[in-house]
């Protein structure tokens, strides 16, 4: 079995990419996972065409959690609003990579959590977002 | 097998194993004589209300309780807390009363007691903690010659750290003050001999699942006169004498504190565990605890980046240690280790106050039990040499 902690998890690990903060940031959230005390940040700068402009994650916690948020802040700069909403799961885990047990798999999706719930706070929210972000 | 490997099972404190006996006496139970308790007067009936009963008394001799009578069925250490804070504490503690707690409690010993504050008034009072895990014995008194205080509640063995309180000495000095005290023996019954009349608590609570019994089902322990004077904390079938439309009386203890259907399964289940430990000898599963735990303790202590948390001196401690390896954090250490096919526990181990005072936000721990070696203490070794070296500590 090959392990999750690859040199790139490792890498994003010791050295994070676009962790700070954005103090003029339209999409804002913040979340944990009582489970381990992971905590993520996160901050969105969008142009008026809803473009990602700038993106910072901020955090404490293990590995998987913070390594995975930066890899999130790479993938959602200069998307659109709209295709940020649409980065699924999935796209998280490929980002990762290697094989996830339940408790772990929250540590990695926290970021995707987090994303989501700045966004939909941004675009507005549906009784479907809602479910959505449970799911996570 | 877990991930092409052996399973290393250093998880104890969380749960026990269960050995085969316990296992098929459980299946005897639901495939031979299952019968509802105390009810019916047919042949399987009796023969499962002595199993229970049997059950009951092999716990009072094991903790050597005066009287089957003092041991009460619950489904855990949990419940047993809280079942004495609302009857018992809801009667006897008042506004501006206090109870004393300690830093290492587990959330289930911290709760139960908040929620009673709550309701009455009262204040929650603590006993710190020195650098390395041990009781500050000076903040004890001083809450006690304070005075006003009803109640002591205390673990006996830190599930976090291993340390092993002096709670004789502390019972002793409550009862001078006229304190009760309540032990929670969640991490001593099932790894020493335990004995609440040389102890002298009031009261004492475990868990099956701890003691390779099944889950759902521990015990509460309580002197006699106390039991009496307690109300009961559920209503139900079976805790009453008789019962008319607006008013009714309650049976004597043990019963009148086991309303329902209890878990007949799960005490005979603990019952055959009793018997398994008692077989392999109390004494003997805390020498062999203490030896893995000194050998634990000597070799992780080796790795460059460790730090252990709790008493220094593994002879003064359970076979619990909690670790970190410098910054890697714990539910990382924990995710390698089970790679390497080995279980042990990451994070704050229900006990945040204490990983507070420790200033820490989790850690790791193995625990042993009487299914463990060497062999598998070196694994864990070699494993946390590998998070070392993933982790360039
Ligand atoms: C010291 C201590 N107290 C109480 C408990 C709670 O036991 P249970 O969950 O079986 O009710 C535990 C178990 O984790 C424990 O270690």
């Amino acid at each position: 079995m090959s392990s999750i902690y690859s040199e790139i998890i490792l890498d994003y690990y010791r050295y994070p990419r676009n962790k700070g903060t954005l103090p003029h940031a339209q999409i804002h959230a913040r979340d944990t996972n009582p489970l381990c005390g992971d905590v993520i940040e996160m901050q969105l700068e969008v142009d008026e065409k809803n473009t990602v402009k700038d993106v910072k994650f901020n955090g404490q916690g293990c590995a998987i959690s913070q390594a995975s948020a930066s890899m999130l802040t790479e993938l959602v700069k200069g998307k659109t609003v709209d295709n940020v909403r649409k980065i699924s799961k999935e796209d998280v885990l490929s980002l990762i990579g290697g094989q996830l047990t339940a408790v772990r798999l929250k540590c990695a999706l926290l970021s995707l959590k987090v994303l989501k719930t700045g966004v939909y706070n941004y675009i507005g929210s549906t009784d479907a977002t809602k479910e959505e972000l449970s799911g996570l | 097998m877990i991930n092409g490997k052996p399973l290393a099972y250093l998880d104890s404190a969380a749960t026990a194993q269960k050995p085969v006996e316990v296992i098929d006496e459980l299946t005897r139970f639901y495939t031979e004589y299952n019968a509802n308790v105390h009810r019916g007067v047919y042949k399987i009936s009796e023969e499962a209300t002595a199993a229970y009963e049997e059950a009951r008394a092999k716990i009072a001799r094991l903790i050597n309780a005066n009287s089957p009578t003092e041991i009460i069925f619950v489904r855990g250490t949990t419940e047993a807390i809280n079942l004495v804070a609302q009857s018992w504490g809801r009667m006897n503690v008042g506004l501006g009363e206090g109870i004393i707690l300690t830093e290492m409690e587990h959330h289930s010993n911290i709760v139960p007691w908040q929620l009673l504050a709550k309701q009455k008034g009262a204040h929650l009072k603590y006993v710190g903690l020195t650098d390395d895990g041990h009781l500050v014995h000076e903040d004890f008194r001083q809450h006690l010659e304070l005075g006003g205080s009803k109640l002591v509640t205390m673990t006996h063995v830190s599930n976090v750290l291993g340390t092993i309180n002096p709670v004789r000495e502390y019972i002793r000095e409550a009862h001078k003050q006229g304190c009760r005290v309540f032990v929670d023996a969640a991490q001593s019954v099932p790894h020493m001999p335990v004995d609440v009349q040389d102890m002298d608590c009031d009261f004492l609570a475990f868990s099956g699942h701890k003691m390779c019994g099944p889950t759902g089902i521990g015990v509460l322990y309580a002197k006699k006169a106390i039991l009496e004077e307690m109300p009961p904390y559920h209503g139900g079938g079976e805790m009453i004498r008789e019962v008319h439309l607006y008013e009714s009386t309650w049976r004597d203890p043990p019963y009148r504190f086991e309303a329902g259907t209890t878990n007949i399964a799960g005490a005979i289940g603990l019952g055959k565990a009793i018997d398994y430990l008692s077989e392999l000898g109390l004494r003997n599963i805390q020498l062999h605890d203490q030896e893995l735990a000194e050998y634990m303790h000597d070799m992780l202590g080796k790795v460059r980046g460790v730090k252990i948390y709790g008493p220094a001196n593994p002879r003064t401690k359970a076979g619990v240690i909690s670790f970190n390896l410098g910054d890697v954090h714990a539910h990382d250490m924990a995710s390698l280790l089970d790679e390497d096919g080995i279980a042990v526990r990451s994070g704050h181990h229900c006990a945040q106050p204490l990983m507070d005072r420790l200033g820490v936000s989790s850690t790791t721990r193995a625990s042993v039990y009487i299914y463990n070696t060497e062999d598998e203490i070196d694994r864990l070794v070699e494993s946390v040499e590998r998070a070392g070296r993933v982790f360039k500590v």
